[in-house]
């Protein structure tokens, strides 16, 4: 099953850990490439990636530095990003836990059902306590082990004096129990030992659907802030220079800037010109042409020639650290959502507990005895329990999640789908969220087939953003790349090779003409190749499914108000450009304080506070890692039609749960006059019970196809 | 009725068993990776013994 069978380089077992995530890794095919290429890698004892985490755990021996082996990854064609020390680690042990209680309750429901069903069966006198106190053996720990998440929840709730849905569940699941061993004990004919197991075996199931939303979307997302520069070669008073950290510089110091390299600190210019992709920090498309004296930032990736800047702000005190801060203000405001099951379990409790006390005096008025008075509000506890509550949302949102999923759209968590299904405004940002984010050539019937086949050829051999562009759009006419000799990368100045005795090369423009573009170079001849930043093919039917969804769409983009505002009158929408990240910010506070329920789409950090203060946000899958991590759900691929479907859905959605409530209510009505009237054994618990909660996750499953009927629409 | 002295335990055992097979697998990190675990099988074999 494995790739090789890793060998232990280092026998003496002192190896260390690390773990790095690769988003490329796709098939079978990555997964035996790497495993196998990291395995040639002397040092390291064993790798093993995960494919569902896209991450890689590598084994080596401490002398082995992670670089090496990011750049071993690098070498078979896999971008890395060092992992941070298991981030979800605290998630992944709280699904673990949920997971064993739920597997303990269900080995507790299914063997005390055995002994149950002997009792239904009619089992007499010293039998029926036989019976009863193998229940009670089996029940009592098994409700000790999987009753924990419920009973510290609501140990937690009532210490800050607030009630919450695990409070009637704990006290419905103790009472039952207590009362179940009472009757144990003195031979009496009902325990309800199988209703409470049963019980905290649906609500647990419950409970880790929603985790397992929750874990699968976040493990999709990699590590925070992981394209920024982490350092800079900082030159010295002698010239020489000297690799530091991102949070080893200091205001003063001289960095020189590469080519291709990310800014790790605030500076001004002091020697060299070059040109600048802010994209990441502005949102604007075109590269900016800067000199001596211009300032630039961090998250800046310098495109042209290497320059000498001298540090202004560094760490903390950057532009990007401010809009990280700024981020984490606005995400505040999202925390205090209620998400619809608490807000049902502010009525339901109340309620559920009056219920019960007035069935136990009601019953010691009419001259019953306590015990069987506590019997009867112990049966009315039972059957009112949230079971249908507790499974109703989370089978819902789950269904629907893949659903999205599977066309392209992940979901964070659950209370993102009830938030989604609210909104009734949609911002969008410009570049990289309606435009495909990325330079696509223009090409024109002037490049003939081998010129397409050597321009192909020779931007496959390079990573800057345009070469990665051209040689996509190429590679999809189908087009194969002529073979090169002597292929080499110009810093500065772009690729040059031999194409069947004649110098090809792929150059940047001799001229500084208006937006990118290169030039093709065959033999002395240039073809210029212009560039351009497309929208998403699908962006006037998803604006016009928005708009049958009575949502109204605009545009605030961080672009410049004259590239703005064409693609918003081409849309049809109102667009504002220049807009720094706390403008936008400002922006949907305004709406939000006239009520509207905002959706933010976008791609950009600078879109960061923005996507965190919304009132629900989405990410395409290019954007930076910081956007991601904002978003409530990141959609995949070149369409935007994910986002439309994501209401859709969300909105079917919060239909669905609202039958089941309704569900879940109508049995209420059905069952607990027959409780309070003291006609409930164990067994119609047990049977009213199961039917609901069957009767509610059937009718989530509904959603299963709901994002294709969407899309039909 | 003595039948039951022997049933019960034994499908009492069985349960654990089975719980126990679960707790093992979910430790030994079965679960951890279920996509790759379906794509692993595609991944060539290179003889190399």
């Amino acid at each position: 099953m494995n790739a090789p069978e890793p060998i232990l380089a280092n026998p003496a077992g002192a190896c260390v850990d690390s773990r790095f995530t690769v988003p490329g890794i796709r098939c079978a095919g990555c997964i035996g490439k790497i495993e196998r290429g990291l395995h040639d890698l002397p040092g390291v004892a064993a790798a093993r990636v995960n494919f569902s985490a896209k991450r890689v755990a590598v084994s080596h021996s401490p002398d082995l530095a992670s670089d090496q082996i990011i750049a071993a990854l690098e070498k078979l064609g896999f971008e890395a990003e060092r992992a941070e020390e298991n981030p979800l680690a605290r998630d992944d042990a709280e699904t673990k836990r949920l997971v064993r209680a739920l597997a303990v309750a269900g080995f507790g429901m299914m063997n005390i059902m055995l002994l149950s069903v002997s009792v239904w069966a009619g089992a007499q006198g010293i039998s029926r306590d036989m019976f009863h106190w193998l229940s009670a053996l089996i029940a009592v720990p098994v409700i000790a082990y999987s009753g924990r998440p419920f009973f510290a929840s609501a140990a937690m709730a009532l210490r800050y004096r607030r009630t919450n849905m695990d409070v009637p569940i704990s006290i419905g699941v103790l009472l039952a129990t207590g009362l179940s061993l009472y009757e144990t004990a003195t031979s009496g004919p009902h325990a309800y030992f199988d209703g409470a197991v049963m019980l905290l075996f649906f609500l647990l199931a419950g409970r880790v659907l929603d985790a397992v939303m929750r874990d699968r979307a976040r493990s999709g997302i990699s590590a925070l802030l992981g394209r920024i520069g982490r350092g800079a070669a900082v030159v010295g008073a002698d010239g020489s220079t000297t690799w530091l950290a991102a949070d080893a510089l200091e205001p003063g110091m001289v960095m020189l800037v590469a080519a291709g390299e990310a800014l790790a600190a605030d500076g001004e210019i002091t020697e060299g010109r070059t040109t600048i992709d802010a994209s990441m920090l502005t949102g604007e498309s075109d590269p900016r042409a800067v000199s001596c004296g211009d300032e630039i930032h961090a998250g800046m990736i310098n495109l042209g020639n290497p320059v000498r800047v001298r540090v202004t702000a560094a760490a903390g005190d950057t532009v990007l650290a401010d809009i990280a801060r700024l981020m984490d203000e606005a995400g505040q405001s999202r925390s205090r959502y209620v998400r619809i099951a608490d807000r049902a379990a502010r009525f339901y409790a109340p309620a559920v507990h009056s219920l019960a006390a007035l069935s136990f005096a009601g019953w010691m008025i009419a001259g019953a005895g306590v015990h069987q008075a506590l019997l009867i509000a112990v049966a009315v506890l039972i059957i009112t329990c949230p079971c249908a509550l507790g499974l109703a949302v989370p089978a819902a949102q789950v269904v629907a999640a893949s659903a999205l999923m599977k066309r392209g759209l992940l979901i964070k968590d659950g209370s993102a789908l009830e938030r989604l299904a609210e909104a009734n405004h949609a911002v969008f940002d410009k570049t990289g969220t309606l435009t495909l984010g990325e330079p696509r050539p223009v090409l024109t019937d002037e490049l003939d087939e081998s010129g397409k086949a050597i321009a192909l050829a020779l931007a496959q051999g390079s990573r800057h953003p345009l070469s990665r562009g051209l040689a996509r759009a190429i590679a999809q006419l189908g087009t194969q790349p002529a073979t090169l000799d002597d292929l080499r990368e110009i810093p500065g100045e772009g690729m040059r090779a031999h194409h069947a005795g004649v110098d090809v090369a792929l150059l940047r423009p001799q001229t500084q003409a208006a937006g990118l573009a290169v030039d093709l170079v065959i033999g002395g001849k240039r073809h210029p190749i212009a560039f351009a930043d497309p929208l998403r093919p699908d962006v006037a039917q998803t604006l016009a499914m928005l708009d049958r969804q009575g949502i109204c769409s605009e545009i605030l983009s961080g672009d410049r108000s004259a590239a703005v505002a064409p693609v918003a009158r081409d849309l049809g929408l109102q667009g504002r450009g220049d807009l720094r990240p706390e403008d936008k910010l400002a922006y949907l506070d305004r709406l939000a304080a006239s009520g509207e329920r905002v959706l933010m789409v976008g791609d950009g950090l600078n879109d960061g506070p923005a996507l965190a203060g919304a009132h629900v946000s989405i990410a395409p899958g290019g954007a930076s890692d910081v956007s991601q991590q904002a978003a409530d759900a990141v959609f995949v691929g070149e369409n935007l039609q994910p986002v439309a479907l994501a209401i859709g859905v969300a909105r079917r959605t919060m239909r669905v749960v609202r039958e089941n409530f309704v569900l879940a209510i109508g049995y209420n009505v059905l069952a607990v006059p027959l409780a309070i009237f003291g006609y409930v054994t164990p067994l119609i618990a047990a049977v009213a019970m199961s039917a609901s909660s069957l009767i509610v996750v059937g009718n989530s499953l509904r959603l299963a196809g709901a994002a294709r009927k969407e899309a039909r629409q | 009725m003595t039948v039951l002295a022997f049933l019960i335990p034994i499908a009492l055992l069985m349960g654990l068993a089975g719980l126990a097979a679960f707790f093992w697998a979910m430790r030994g990190g079965q679960f951890e990776d279920l996509d790759g675990a379906a794509n692993r099988i595609l991944i060539e074999e290179e003889d190399e013994a």
